[in-house]
């Protein structure tokens, strides 16, 4: 389990997180939403430490993250894997060098276990048989799951997405969503997902945290989203013609 | 002015934090081996066309000049060859073929990480616990310093070779070229330049590194950071040289 309390984080003293209180739970897939410039990619910067709160404290199954020495928190890294926005696949090696670098730098195995675990994994994200390819041969679905296998190979406790499905098709979007859904239950992962797709917050939110401004302004799940009495968020959720009408016709099955 | 002061100081300071991190035991050795071949293969032997090329014709052309421009009846015939080996060894195989490959080594170390910078691939480094500037830049350091003085001896070859061309022009003969290159030959100057040659290497590739490195924003970003790495380094070199000069000869 991951748990945040009270972070803040401004930049040039113009603040962006602003008092932010949340606990992200162990095998669930746990989504952070919100709008663009809501504050939700620093949110998970300063999760995984890729920036340094302001104040407040992160506290990763009990281990507190932020005043960590810096080896403990070079220790702890090794039990994370993040998938970028981008895939951030490393250009010059090949698909299956890709999976196998962080077994090559992190892992005792010799060669031959560190490239069945890499096939492994290759193969549970459908990709078996791609492992001489390079990232630029393939389409962005196919990176974002070379990402996810990467991301895996060191079997993580922690799993971080930043936003996954961006620049992808629905139905592709949908696969990426179920591959992370079925790795973090079947791996007991506590996942953290940064998105703004409709599609995952409905389809994979067991634990939904919206961002506004900075402030962590609703949490609940995605079977909690309907009923949920906040204008903000339904602003958010509920923007699109089709979602408004879903909510409408719920409102009213509900009276 | 006072700001343009502070920003060249706390880019210095950037710059040492980040060779404190480069300069550590790497994680893994034999991922660092396995970089640092690859790197002495992409920044070294990939330059080696260049460097001949070039150094055969500044071989010739110096060779040409001192015979037409400066040779006369009252300087002995040798002084052709002589004055070429020197030039060669002294300045033009250590110091202006660094000038040259800050251009080509540089902007491709500044573009490379800019461009991992900028598509996140460095962060993907750090969050997997990955010293990303060792992993990174370490092996492109030590693998062009350990080229460096293998490129060196390949371009003082070449440019003694090329002052043997100018010999088919007929302007000068072999026997005085001889007699010119093996005049005093003072070993220590070869390994002038070799020193010479090694500090750059160190110069070309950290700086370029630190510019590519540190890119923040996007392609626009990356291609100033790719100049930016070139004019500094070539200054730096230069301004090294007159040092080194002094302190070496």
């Amino acid at each position: 389990m991951i748990k945040v309390e009270h972070l803040f984080k401004s930049f040039d003293d113009k603040p962006v997180l602003k008092d932010i209180n949340a606990e992200f739970e162990n095998g669930k897939v746990n989504l952070i939403i919100g709008q663009s410039g809501s504050g939700k990619t620093v949110f998970m910067n300063n999760i995984v430490g890729l920036l340094t709160p302001t104040s407040g404290n992160i506290f990763y199954d009990e281990r507190d993250f932020v005043n960590m020495s810096k080896r403990e928190k070079i220790m702890l890294r090794r039990e994370m894997g993040m998938i970028f926005q981008s895939a951030a696949l490393f250009d010059s090696l090949s698909v299956l060098d890709n999976v196998m670098f962080p077994l090559n730098m992190f892992s005792d195995k010799n060669y031959e276990d560190r490239k069945t675990r890499a096939e492994y994994c290759l193969e549970r994200v459908n990709l078996a048989g791609t492992g001489n390819k390079f990232p630029k041969e393939l389409s962005g679905g196919m990176q974002k799951r070379v990402a996810i296998a990467r991301a895996i190979a060191l079997e993580p406790k922690y799993l971080f997405c930043d936003e996954p499905n961006s620049g992808l098709d629905p139905k592709t979007s949908i696969v990426i969503d179920e591959l992370i859904q079925g790795i973090t239950h079947e791996d007991n992962i506590t996942t953290i997902v940064n998105t703004h797709d409709m599609n995952s917050v409905m389809g994979i939110g067991e634990k939904i945290i919206f961002i506004c401004e900075g402030r962590a302004e609703w949490q609940g799940s995605n079977h909690e989203i309907m009923d949920a009495d906040n204008k903000r968020l339904d602003d958010f959720i509920f923007a699109s013609d089709i979602l408004r009408q879903v909510k409408i016709a719920h409102d009213e099955a509900k009276k | 002015m006072v700001n343009s002061f502070t920003d060249a100081l706390t880019g210095i300071g950037r710059y040492v934090l980040l060779m404190g991190r480069v300069l550590t035991q790497p994680d893994r050795w034999r991922m660092f081996f396995r970089q640092y071949v690859t790197e002495m293969y992409q920044l070294g032997y990939n330059s080696i066309g260049i460097v001949l090329i070039i150094s055969f014709f500044i071989g010739a052309v110096i060779c040409l000049q001192i015979k037409l421009n400066i040779q006369s009846p009252w300087m002995p015939r040798m002084v052709v060859g002589y004055t070429t080996r020197e030039i060669m060894l002294l300045e033009f195989s250590s110091s202006i073929m660094c000038l040259i490959l800050a251009g080509k080594v540089g902007s491709n170390i500044a573009s490379e990480l800019g461009t991992m910078r900028i598509t996140q691939q460095i962060d993907a480094l750090d969050i997997m616990g990955v010293n990303s500037a060792n992993y990174l830049i370490l092996p492109k350091v030590a693998g062009l310093m350990t080229i460096m003085p293998i490129l060196v001896t390949l371009s003082v070859a070449f440019g003694v070779l090329g002052a043997y061309g100018t010999t088919l022009l007929g302007t000068t003969t072999v026997p005085e070229l001889n007699e010119g290159f093996r005049y005093q030959f003072n070993q220590w100057f070869f390994w002038c330049g070799i020193i010479k040659a090694i500090v750059y290497a160190f110069i070309i590739t950290s700086v370029s590194s630190y510019k590519g490195y540190t890119v923040v924003g996007g392609s626009v970003e990356v291609g100033k950071a790719s100049t930016d790495a070139v004019v500094l380094s070539s200054i730096l070199v230069l301004f090294s040289d007159i040092f080194l000069t002094q302190i070496l000869t």
